[in-house]
């Protein structure tokens, strides 16, 4: 049982910060909002299953066209909406949010539910660990969400690009000056952050069904990560993902699964009221509280 | 080349009906009676012309619109909310629990919720009266999906069924009349309001804070007194759509209930509460006429608002306005 609930979260927290890292580029790191971010994510998911069921498309090919398209929706998006309306931040979540909704009950129109939308798993079988069995599926989800997040702290800390990101929501005006594009980089931000909010999805949802409502607990738990975490810290990003997730398998294992998803919403709360700033974010701290 | 500029001047009527003069004519005065005349005369006369399922949709226009302006009304103290739903379904459950649990007659639980809803919404929210901007408005958007799933798993308040069998309305009049006459109380009632001493403290608050705090006044009091001025409006709503579907349940927290409002809004113009209604009155009953589409509703709604906030962030009322008070031309201008 213990066992059960130590590796179990440790998945779960992998899955909360993977779901976390693209919203956590756009949002926490370059500052553009975009809380279209869970629309995002089921979208790529279904981007993969029409191309496979639809279009016969392998799987492999299917998820780098899914990633890519997803990726220049969130350039297109920066461009056509959140361009237009940048700097008065209450627009930005207005359109983006808006977007967002669109695109989700879009889906559910369009009577995406079911058990037939699944996606493939990467490869199958199941490994024991510690007296825990673990399918291959979950294991590929540690790798690549440790890789991704290794990945961005590097690319955010060491790269040019990466340290532009962190520029335009540092202070815009000094990154112009300094030469940067702050409206090329905050596009860039958006695609890349949706484009990880596809690999996030084509990793996850293997797991069970693509519901559409998933999109609506992604972007609340990518949001519950990134404020506990503290905006623009990708160390913030794991912490807080592993805080949260150890929370929710401990709620569940002892109240039922209709608790598991109050402890994200419970974790905004209590951090906005005690600490706005997050756990590790630094920045901003003033702005936030009076 | 010579270039042209558009120019705006004010309506040689306009300005003559500013001035004491409007009262030695006729047609002055029908111009400044004509637009407050709209909506009263609107809302009074439309009960009688609709037909029945109409009058349905009609309740639902105002319950919608006066949302709207509750929303309107936080955003003119410097609070976006994102989630209307939590008044609504604050004022939903209260009356209905009201009525349930302590069998209520319905004279008195509509303005009981009102007043306990609205009590109950500042409490929920005044934890988080420091943040600003996108946090508030965060918080705003995860507290009624918080709620919803706090009843779903504790199964309170009849759980995932609701509670059915509530009192209705003595007859279709009262309901209509009821919510209509609210509008029409709570339109002419804000507008005033933002224009005396007590409403500047509001619009202040939202233009800077700081000045305001730094003029002796205790902001946090005032952004209370503005959440439960806007809460009650909207708990309000909630327990007249309690009586009217004589259910309440879970769907009180839908997203329908914090994005129309929004959409509404933004759709009409912010800031004048009469955009709101506006906005509310068109967006309704089209959602209401293209009744095919169905889920679809959603959709459009959320369309319209970021095409609204892109292309016209003024929105419509404003628009309609400038063009009653100003005329315009082009002119030449020098190089």
């Amino acid at each position: 049982m213990l066992e059960v609930t130590i590796v179990y979260g440790f998945i779960n927290s992998v899955i909360l910060a993977l779901i976390a890292l693209g919203f956590s580029l756009t949002f926490g790191i370059s500052g553009v909002a975009n809380f279209a971010y869970g629309s995002m994510y089921i979208l790529s998911g279904y981007a993969v299953w029409i191309l496979m069921h639809k279009a016969g498309i392998p799987f492999v090919a299917a998820a780098l066209i899914a990633v890519v398209l997803t990726a220049a929706l969130g350039s297109l998006l920066y461009r056509f909406v959140l361009l237009r309306v940048r700097g008065m931040e209450i627009s930005e979540v207005i359109v983006t949010f808006g977007t967002g909704l669109a695109i989700i009950e879009l889906f559910r129109y369009l009577g995406f539910t079911g058990f037939e939308y699944t996606l493939p798993v990467f490869t199958d079988g199941t490994v024991l660990i510690g007296g825990v069995y673990v399918d291959h599926q979950r294991l590929w989800i540690v790798v690549i969400g440790v890789a991704l997040a290794v990945g961005l702290y590097f690319f955010t800390h060491y790269t040019k690009l990466g340290l532009a990101f962190r520029g335009i929501a540092q202070d815009e005006r000094t990154a112009l000056s300094l030469g940067i594009n702050s409206d090329r980089i905050a596009e860039l931000s958006v695609a890349m952050g949706a484009g990880l909010a596809a690999v996030a999805a084509i990793t996850i949802l293997p797991r069970g069904t693509i519901s559409v409502n998933d999109g609506y607990d992604v972007l609340i738990n990518a949001m519950a990560v990134c404020i506990v975490g503290g905006l623009g810290s990708t160390v913030g990003v794991v912490a807080a993902a592993f805080l949260i997730g150890y929370a929710q398998m401990i709620t569940d294992a002892f109240s039922g699964p209709h608790w598991k998803m109050i402890v994200s919403l419970v974790a905004i709360l209590v951090i906005l009221v005690i600490k706005p700033s997050g756990l590790f974010g630094k920045q901003k701290e003033l702005e936030e509280r009076i | 080349m010579k270039k042209k500029r558009k120019e705006r001047i004010d309506r040689g009527i306009k300005a003559r009906s500013d001035d004491i003069f409007a009262v030695t004519s006729w047609r002055e005065m029908l111009y400044v009676a004509l637009p407050p005349a709209i909506p009263v005369v609107g809302l009074l006369v439309l009960p009688f012309i609709l037909p029945t399922y109409w009058q349905k949709v009609l309740i639902a226009t105002a319950i919608f619109a006066l949302l709207a302006m509750s929303w309107d009304f936080l955003v003119s103290a410097g609070m976006v909310s994102l989630g209307q739903a939590l008044f609504f379904g604050v004022g939903a459950y209260t009356s209905g629990v009201l009525d349930h649990y302590a069998g209520l007659p319905i004279w008195l639980t509509i303005p009981l919720s009102t007043v306990i809803g609205g009590a109950l919404c500042t409490v929920f929210l005044l934890p988080v009266l420091r943040l600003r901007g996108v946090y508030f408005a965060m918080v705003t958007l995860v507290l009624p999906l918080m709620l919803e799933r706090i009843i779903e798993a504790t199964a309170i308040f009849g759980g995932t069924e609701g509670l059915t069998g509530l009192k209705p309305f003595p007859n279709q009049w009262i309901e209509m009349y009821l919510v209509g006459g609210m509008v029409l109380v709570v339109l002419f009632g804000f507008r005033r309001l933002m224009t005396t001493d007590y409403g500047l403290v509001f619009k202040a608050l939202r233009d800077n804070d700081r000045a305001v705090m730094s003029a002796g006044l205790n902001i946090y009091w005032y952004k209370a007194q503005a959440l439960f001025i806007a809460g009650s409006l909207g708990a309000f709503c909630g327990a007249a759509m309690t009586h009217v579907y004589l259910f309440v349940g879970m769907p009180a927290f839908a997203l329908d209930y914090s994005i129309l409002p929004l959409a509404s809004a933004v759709v009409g113009g912010m800031g004048t509460f009469a955009g709101s209604l506006l906005g509310a009155f068109i967006l309704v009953p089209l959602s209401e006429a293209l009744r095919g589409i169905g889920g679809l509703r959603i959709v459009l709604y959320a369309v319209a608002l970021v095409v609204f906030v892109v292309a016209l962030p003024e929105g419509i009322f404003h628009y309609v306005k400038r063009k009653y008070l100003q005329f315009e031309r082009w002119v030449h201008v020098d190089e």
